[in-house]
Parts: structure tokens; sequence; C-alpha cells
């Protein structure tokens, strides 16, 4: 019982501990002239899909969930916030050659085709970034047409 | 009793600050250690690569793509990830100062793709390999239309793949081996045109 006790104990204190070491925020407003908004004519729908279901890991500007504020969960985010920056940034856009636009559109469209992207563990909590088939359908026809036309 | 517990308390919590400190340094330090590693073989790699061509470069980076493609062929996701791992050192160090700057301008693009493909491959599971592997192909043939090679090699096209949007791949035999189908249809594809 006492080991339980102790146990319990050294959780406890530890998670406290932990919440001493915060991330680094992904937050910035700037409204970037590179962004994938800008540069292309995005009709409204599509544009706010996107940003809904893709910005929060994919561009320079998170809208955090409220256990964002809780340690090891804020560690978790920025990994994946930090990967998917890499991956594809949209606030980059027009930085990258035509040839690494076209690369990164082939990218997009399977990856939503394939339902990998985005991810089950993100619109678990996101109920609103999950596409619909239609949304799918209207995304893919954008992201092709974009590609066919670089 | 009350003050004992207290100490303790605050003992603890300072040791469990210093030790979850302590982890996330060690965990940075363990990701950074084999990038320096990393470094160090690669300063010696161009030291040993000093007066070697870019030629050989290319050739380097052909026969890595080429392992890829057996690999995806005999449906091996552990060798093309090994070869993957490969590429992408040979892009990162390849040589571009013997071409002029148009040409060097489009060898950058190609490279910086690339290098993003040979990594994907180098970690994924096999579909996204062949995802990643239709990319670099691409590239691949793009940069030997630049840097020429000395092997004898054929421009495949595989029409199913990707929701029949259709692939190609690079090969030095004329048999048709479809890395993008692997066992499933290995046959599937036709030679588009021959290099040399």
């Amino acid at each position: 019982m006492k080991v339980f006790k102790t146990i319990a104990w050294i959780l406890l204190i530890a998670f406290v501990g932990i919440q001493f070491f915060p991330t680094d925020r992904n937050q910035n407003e700037a409204v970037y002239v590179s962004d994938f908004m800008r540069v292309n004519n995005v009709p409204p729908v599509i544009q706010n899909k996107i940003e809904v279901s893709c910005y929060d890991c994919h561009s320079n500007n998170t809208k955090y969930p409220w256990y964002n504020r809780i340690q090891p969960a804020a560690w978790f985010l920025e990994d994946h916030i930090k990967e998917g920056k890499d991956e594809l940034n949209f606030n980059e856009w027009d930085d990258y050659s035509d040839r690494r636009k076209n690369s990164k559109l082939r990218s997009i469209i399977s990856q939503i085709e394939d339902d990998e992207m985005p991810l089950d563990s993100y619109t678990l909590i996101h109920r609103d970034a999950k596409f619909s088939e239609s949304e799918k359908k209207e995304i893919i026809k954008y992201m092709t047409k974009l590609k066919n036309n670089l | 009793m009350k003050k004992i517990r207290m100490t303790v308390g605050i003992l603890t919590m300072a040791l469990v600050s210093l030790i979850t400190m302590s982890c996330k340094d060690g965990k940075k330090e363990g990701a950074t250690e084999p990038m320096s590693n990393e470094m160090h073989q690669e300063d010696a790699a161009s030291e040993m690569m000093a007066d070697n061509s870019s030629k050989e470069g290319s050739s380097a980076i052909l026969d890595n793509y080429l392992k890829i493609k057996n690999a995806l062929v005999a449906d091996n996701q552990e060798d093309a990830a090994k070869a993957g791992g490969m590429l992408f050192a040979d892009f990162k160090k390849f040589d571009k100062s013997s071409y002029s700057s148009d040409e060097q301008q489009e060898l950058t693009d190609i490279i910086e793709d690339a290098k993003e493909s040979a990594e994907h491959i180098s970690d994924s599971p096999i579909e996204h390999q062949r995802e990643h592997f239709d990319i670099l192909s691409k590239d691949v043939i793009d940069m030997i239309a630049i840097t020429g090679t000395d092997q004898k090699l054929y421009q495949d096209f595989c029409p199913m793949y990707n929701d029949n949007k259709g692939a190609q791949w690079l090969s030095t035999t004329e048999e048709i081996k479809n890395p993008y189908m692997g066992s499933k249809m290995p046959g599937c594809g036709k030679v588009q045109k021959e290099i040399k």
C-alpha cells in the first residue's frame, strides 16, 4: 500500500514538474506574400476547408486546443507541427520551385485520396477538419487543376 | 512531521525536474549526435571525392536509384529503404560546379526535390515508397538529361499506376520489370525510349 502511495506521489510530482518545460508556440498572425491562398486563386469554400483542416500543422500559425497548455500533450503536438511544416508549409508555397510544387501537389492529392491526411488523431478531436466525400473530390479536383497548370 | 514531508516533497520535485530536464537534453543530444557523425562521414567522403568528377556523382545516384527500383520490383521495402538513405547522401554531396549556371539552377531544383523523396523512401512503408519513387524517377530522368550517363538506359512507362495517371521509371534492361506494381503485375508497362 505504501509503495503505491509513493509511486502515485512520484507520478503526480513528475506531472507537475514537466509543466515547467513549456514548448515554443507556433503562432504568427503575419500575412505571407508567398501563401498558397494569396498566389493561387482559391475558391472561398476550398480555401476555408484547407485552412481549417491543414493549416494547424502546415503553416506558421496554429490554433491550439486547450490541452496544449498541458505537458506532455504539448510536446506531442510540437513534434507533429514541426514535422508537418517540414513536409509542407502553405505559408511558404510560392518559395517552392515549380518542380517542388508539382511534387507537393502530387503528394497532397494522393494523401487526401487515400485518407491519410488529415491524420485520424487530428480529426478525432477536430471533427470539422474531416473531409466529406464531396469535399475530398472538390479539393482533389482543384489541386489536380493547379498541378496541370504548372 | 509536516515539515519533513514538505522538505521531502520539494526535494523530490527538484529531483524530478532535474531528471526530466536532463532527459530532454539527452534526447536532443541523441538527436544531434548521428547528424554530427554523418557530417564527419561526409567530410571524409567529400575529401575522398575531391578529385572525382561530377559524372561519378551522377553515376552513384543512378546506381542507388536502380537499387531502389530493383527492391521495389521485388516488393522489398527494407532494401529500398537502405538504398534510399544512400541516395539521399549522394544527392547531398553532388557537385554541380562544372555545369553552366542555367543547368546549375535546374540541378538545384532537381536535387532539392529528389532529396525529399529519397528521405521518404528511406523511412516509409512500401506503398509510400512507390509514391515517392514516382516523383524521384521524374527528377532522375531530368537529371540524366543534363549530366548524361555511361550506361544504356531504358525509360519505361506504366500506364496503370496512380489511378491510371501513369508513372515512369528507368531501367538497365529492355525487359519490363515494374517497380510500381511489384509482383502483382511485374510485366505491366512499355519502353518509352532508350537513353544512351
